[in-house]
């Protein structure tokens, strides 16, 4: 475990300065902690900005252009507002729980990082139970959606705390059973493992079906459109966070576009190799910028998807997680084991002093996108099939009740 | 020693995680302005005055959401091990696997033809 974290040096560096051994293992571990926990924390300020320019630049419009350079001082601005306006507590709420919430929104988010390798030798705390630690620590936020609905004394507050604790339950599942695919191609739960283990070939290569999913999943857990029901503000006002207000209020939102930005980049480290890219072990800060270039295409893809797609129905939202996204990823992780030990039975699998290199990962990749494809095309010829059927019916229902009922009488503008 | 160095830092995340959201909240109580008055304080309902008791009882749809996603999750924990031991079993834990997963499957099927999964 020789310089696995250049702050390793830092203790020696204390320990040669003549420091008791404990107090600069503290030290060091302190310092790495406020580093980690203070990189989401600068992230967002900017993020918020890219997120309203990007929405604008869809909309035809030039977005935040004010405060700063190409308005880049605009979100610090917000906050120094926030800060300044009066916090009002709902008469009849649940004063402590209804304090908790917010903070439980932020901490919630931040805890992720604790994981997120940034380069080969930068890692929070590399656990042998990386991918668990995520789940555990991301399903804290239906937790806080729970507490803030239900101390707010306010029953579209509660209401939209039922839908959203719905929905965040329901895409859990195909959530988890997407992830079991690149465990399960890995062999590990590590997540600077699971991405040593890409360096030969990514897995969206080699689980294309499970990265859309696991995508499509994180959409739905952090709520961004076209899933973004909690906060419908046409019918439920804003959800959970109707009443609170101030401070408490940009702890929720910093929450949210905090935990938008870091699902993508577990999926840059869980499906686009993370840090993996030329010269990254000569030079490991270059691990930085390969996974910040990842993140940034990841998130795009999901700005663009948010200005662009309109809002599902809660109905729809329930049909569309659990009768199909769900059994498909269940016939995935299926065809993945059995395409695997196929892979194994033909000895396709790269031995493991070559398990970093291209050619040798190309043939077991081969087998497994030529399988996923094929599970795309049952999955699109069934949605075809479905869809006719669905056609014929309605078609032989108009043409019935055509023939019962009378033609409107003449005169009489047809309605719409 | 390592392993218990990784943990050490977890635990003092999670600390440090929990002091940053406190203190920008407990800046803002000397910052921002403190008036409460009882029509501000009231629930927020656009302007209209609330009916009732909030707390209310709630559909029993999302109760057997929630079984539903009880079932699967408990699963799921339990196939974890399998996956990450997958590349050295042999073809029986490769079975066992397999037929773990079609319960779980028939479990989705037994839900869904009860119409629990339909949304009222």
């Amino acid at each position: 475990m020789e310089d696995v974290c250049s702050i390793n040096n830092l203790v020696r560096c204390l320990l040669d300065g003549g420091m008791d051994a404990g107090l600069a293992n503290f030290i060091t571990l302190l310092l790495g902690v406020v580093l980690v926990a203070a990189l989401p924390l600068v992230t967002v300020i900017f993020l918020i900005w890219v997120e309203r320019k990007v929405a604008a630049r869809v909309q035809d419009r030039i977005g935040p252009n004010r405060v700063g350079p190409f308005g880049l001082l605009q979100s610090v601005a917000d906050a120094l507002k926030l800060l300044t306006k009066e916090d009002i507590t709902p008469m009849g709420a649940d004063k402590f729980i209804y304090n908790l919430a917010p903070i439980i929104a932020f901490a919630s988010i931040v805890l992720i990082w604790a994981v997120i390798p940034f380069t080969p030798l930068h890692i929070g705390a590399d656990l042998s139970i990386g991918i668990l630690y995520f789940m555990a620590v991301g399903s804290i936020a239906t937790v806080k959606v729970m507490v803030a609905g239900w101390s707010s004394n306010n029953k579209y507050a509660l209401l939209g705390a039922f839908r959203t604790i719905a929905q965040l339950l329901s895409y859990e599942v195909p959530l988890v059973l997407a992830l079991i695919v690149p465990v399960m191609l890995a062999g590990t739960m590590s997540m600077q493992a699971m991405t040593v283990a890409q360096q030969g070939m990514w897995f969206i290569f080699m689980a294309p079906v499970a990265a859309v999913i696991f995508f499509i999943a994180n959409l739905a857990e952090v709520g961004r459109a076209p899933f973004d029901l909690l906060e419908a503000e046409s019918e439920i006002i804003a959800g959970y966070n109707i009443e609170y207000s101030g401070f408490k209020f940009g702890m929720f939102m910093a929450g949210e576009f905090m935990h938008a930005f870091t699902v993508c980049v577990l999926m840059a480290v869980i499906f686009l190799g993370g840090w993996s890219g030329p010269f990254v072990h000569e030079v490991p800060l270059l691990g930085f910028v390969y996974l910040g270039l990842k993140t940034a295409f990841v998130y795009i893809i999901m700005l663009v998807l948010r200005s662009t797609v309109p809002r599902v129905r809660i109905d729809q939202l329930m049909a569309f997680n659990w009768k199909f996204l769900v059994p498909i990823s269940i016939v995935n992780l299926l065809l993945t084991a059995f395409l695997l030990y196929i892979v194994r039975a033909l000895g396709l699998a790269p031995a493991p002093n070559q398990a970093t290199d291209f050619v040798a990962n190309l043939p077991q990749t081969i087998v497994l996108f030529v399988g996923n494809l094929a599970l795309v095309g049952v999955i699109v010829s069934m949605i075809r099939s479905q869809g006719r059927r669905q056609r014929l019916a309605d078609e032989a229902r108009l043409a019935e009740s055509e023939t019962e009922e009378p033609a409107l009488p003449a005169g009489v503008p047809a309605g719409d | 020693m390592a392993v218990l160095n990784e943990w050490a830092f977890i635990g003092v995340f999670f600390a440090v995680a929990w002091v940053f959201p406190v203190l920008p909240i407990l800046g803002a109580r000397i910052l921002a302005p403190h008036k409460p008055n009882p029509l501000k304080q009231s629930t927020y309902e656009c302007g209209v005055e609330t009916v009732g008791d909030t707390w209310v009882q709630f559909k029993v749809q999302y109760y057997i959401y929630g079984l539903v996603f009880l079932v699967f999750d408990v699963e799921i924990v339990l196939l974890f091990p399998w996956a990450l031991a997958y590349n050295q079993l042999d073809l029986f834990a490769f079975g066992a696997g397999f037929l773990f997963i079609f319960l779980l499957a028939d479990a989705l099927i037994y839900a869904w033809r009860k119409g629990a999964l339909e949304w009222l």
